[in-house]
């Protein structure tokens, strides 16, 4: 009997085809993302009517009011003024014309003895650098339809002191983002993206980093009532490259985001870090894709929500291949969802696909309940009320994450904006014992 | 004043099964500065006589009642028995992850005093030395409440809490248990301290008379099945020491 021989299907990157309902295939091409009817598995969970404007994709629609909060000087990155006529170009030798446009500002930060570089991001220029393509219709519909593009470019060896953040704001109106980050080798960065205001705000955000850099992401979806955000963030980890990746998400009416991670040579790390809040209303999913595509390569995965008021919703979807190839891995991804009224509804999908045994690790937890009644009794029993009792637990739930943030204005950040969901509750749970009092 | 007035009790728990009695009259009395001795084989209901004291929401109170100098505890919620004086020490203290130990102090202090946060430059040298006497160390307080905490560090952490918020009568629950010689040594030092006031109450639940070396009671209660069948002076512990439980056992059944 002759010997069959499958070989692996490879698309246009080189990477394995893994067919899978799991995790839709890649594209830049709008038209390669059909509009989703509700029914398949990646948007079963999600209110399509809700969402139903960043689906409907547009051409040139302007981004979110971008500026670098530089030590809390705000520099505007959404409009980079052309080149004077007489310096056709900022760029330096070595640096590539595609990489670096004549438009970008360069600047010293902190720490650092070469140039961070702030610019635009066209099409061509997103497709030149290797980017991953968009995973859903919402990161393509931003991919193609935005007008401008963002760029961050650390250049290799820099070792950034302090975080780079950046505000994005959003103006009432609908706003797509191109972006991408790029670390250079053994490159060292914190960078935040805090978004707020009012906004329909299709998202592709793409970060690669280079061999040995090291990356902690922050995005902190701070949104007002009634926005809604979606799309991809994507990271490719070098070799020996260090991913901590921190996913706030508070506010808005809608967040549905894609977190991908690939890996781009043996040895990479990334930790995914999440934390979210829904109130009543509220519909949070976050949806993570790690593809163990590299030998030796590393993820770990904690994603920790509470959720209070009639209809907050939350859905966490956490996906891990490993591939054939990727031998020697170690992945583990948890949820834990604190359900802390009635009329809330948490979704919590684990899924491991696995095409080789010889790993280290892989495995997931995922948890979803309501207050831990021994936890309670303990504080209690210590002289302490019910309310601050679990006031004290839910703080301390998420704590677990924040504590390792590393950026402590983003840490005190989140602890304010814990309580201050926590101090809502306590106030709408004493209007409605009120309310019963009157009705009885 | 320190006087903790049980008589009555009766306590059911739940379980699977429907509603099971496992307290069936329980009458004792703790006057003001005495230290009192509870013992009893496993499954007399002795750990429950504890948790329904405090208020745990697993135990029913059926009958009975609990007064602590005048106040009826059975009708309070678990924080305000606490406010009412009551403090117990548990076999098993909870792990509450990613609250410290410092902020759970101080929350505690501040709710048992009326909401008045305790001076902050005082308290924490307060808290560093009642850590101290239990051996624990200063970076203790920044730890996760019992969260990856030895079985020994958790009993010595109770201690530490009683000797800091200073209730009006302990209950101290199997708070030997797991511990080994030394760590019993500095557990019933702690205890002792806060008896020598003078003016508190200790209920010591124990299965075992190893801790009564160290840490002396006036009264002794022999408890089975539920209720307390003898009462004594340290001899009837040294009695049990020798002879077990099985007399009062068999002459319950």
């Amino acid at each position: 009997m002759p010997n069959e021989i499958t070989l692996p299907v490879l698309d246009s990157s080189g990477v394995e085809v893994v067919e899978s309902h799991l995790h839709p295939k890649a594209s830049y091409a709008l038209d390669d993302h059909l509009a989703p009817t509700g029914k398949e598995e990646v948007w079963r969970f999600t209110p399509l009517s809700r969402i139903a404007s960043l689906l409907d994709a547009k051409s040139a629609v302007g981004p979110l009011k971008w500026a670098w909060d530089n030590d809390g000087d705000l520099v505007d990155l959404t409009e980079f003024p052309d080149a004077p006529p007489d310096e056709p170009s900022s760029c330096h030798a070595g640096d590539s014309p595609s990489r670096h446009s004549a438009r970008s500002r360069r600047i010293h930060l902190a720490g650092t003895t070469t140039a961070t570089t702030f610019g635009p991001l066209t099409i061509a220029d997103a497709k030149a650098l290797g980017t991953q393509a968009p995973f859903d219709r919402v990161a393509a519909a931003a991919f193609n339809g935005a007008t401008e593009g963002l760029s961050i470019d650390v250049p290799a060896g820099a070792v950034l002191d302090a975080p780079i953040v950046i505000k994005a704001v959003g103006e009432n109106k609908p706003a797509y983002g191109r972006t991408h980050i790029s670390l250079g080798a053994a490159a060292s960065a914190t960078i935040v993206f805090d978004y707020s205001g009012l906004a329909d705000y299709a998202e592709y955000l793409d970060v690669t980093l280079a061999a040995g850099a090291k990356l902690a992401f922050v995005s902190i979806q701070d949104w007002q009532a009634g926005a809604v955000h979606g799309g991809q963030h994507s990271f490719e980890v070098g070799p020996g490259a260090e991913l901590k990746s921190v996913t706030v998400t508070l506010g808005g009416d809608l967040v549905r985001l894609m977190e991908t991670v690939r890996y781009a040579g043996e040895g990479g790390h990334a930790e995914m870090f999440g934390v979210y809040f829904a109130d009543a209303g509220q519909h949070q999913e976050h949806r993570l894709f790690i593809d163990q595509n590299q030998p030796k390569t590393v993820s770990r995965v904690d994603y920790r929500g509470a959720l209070q008021g009639d209809g907050a919703h939350t859905v966490w979807v956490g996906d891990v291949l490993i591939r054939r190839n990727a031998h020697g891995i170690d992945s583990y991804e948890a949820n834990k969802n604190l359900i802390l009224t009635d009329g809330a509804r948490a979704d919590s999908v684990p899924n491991l696909e696995i095409e080789t045994g010889n790993i280290v690790g892989a495995g997931h937890s995922s948890t979803t309940g309501r207050f831990d009644e021994e936890q309670l009794f303990y504080l209690m029993s210590r002289g302490i009320s019910e309310l601050e009792a679990r006031r004290l637990v839910v703080q301390g739930f998420f704590f677990d994450i924040i504590r390792r943030i590393g950026v402590p204005q983003v840490e005190e950040h989140l602890q304010d904006a814990v309580n201050a969901e926590l101090t809502r509750a306590a106030e709408a749970e004493a209007r409605t014992n009120t309310n019963e009092q009157r009705s009885v | 004043m320190a006087d903790l007035l049980i008589s009555g009790l009766h306590v059911e728990v739940e379980t699977e099964t429907g509603p099971k009695e496992i307290l069936k009259g329980v009458d004792l009395a703790v006057h003001t500065g005495e230290i009192h001795a509870i013992m009893g084989p496993n499954g007399s209901g002795k750990s429950t006589l504890a948790y329904a004291l405090a208020g745990h929401p697993k135990y029913h109170i059926t009958a009975g009642s609990a007064k602590l100098d005048g106040v009826e505890l059975t009708e309070l919620k678990v924080d305000e028995r606490a406010k009412a004086g009551l403090f117990l020490g548990m076999q098993y203290p909870v792990e509450v992850p990613g609250v410290s130990v410092a902020n759970f102090l101080r929350t505690a202090k501040t709710a048992l005093d009326g909401g008045v946060a305790p001076k902050v430059r005082t308290w924490p040298k307060e808290v560093n030395a009642a850590l101290a006497r239990l051996d624990l160390e200063a970076a203790f307080a920044s730890r996760s409440v019992n969260d990856g905490f030895s079985g020994g560090e958790k009993k010595r952490h109770e201690i530490a809490q009683l000797e800091l918020l200073n209730p009006k009568v302990a209950v101290l629950d199997e708070i030997d248990s797991g511990l080994d010689i030394d760590a019993v040594k500095v557990v019933a030092e702690g205890i002792n301290r806060y008896a020598a006031q003078g003016d508190r109450g200790v209920l010591l639940i124990t299965h075992y008379t190893r801790i009564l070396r160290y840490t002396t009671p006036d009264f002794v209660h022999v408890f089975v099945d539920g209720r307390v069948v003898e009462e004594g002076g340290t001899e009837l512990a040294e009695r049990l020491e020798v002879e077990g439980y099985e007399k009062f056992v068999k002459a319950a059944a």
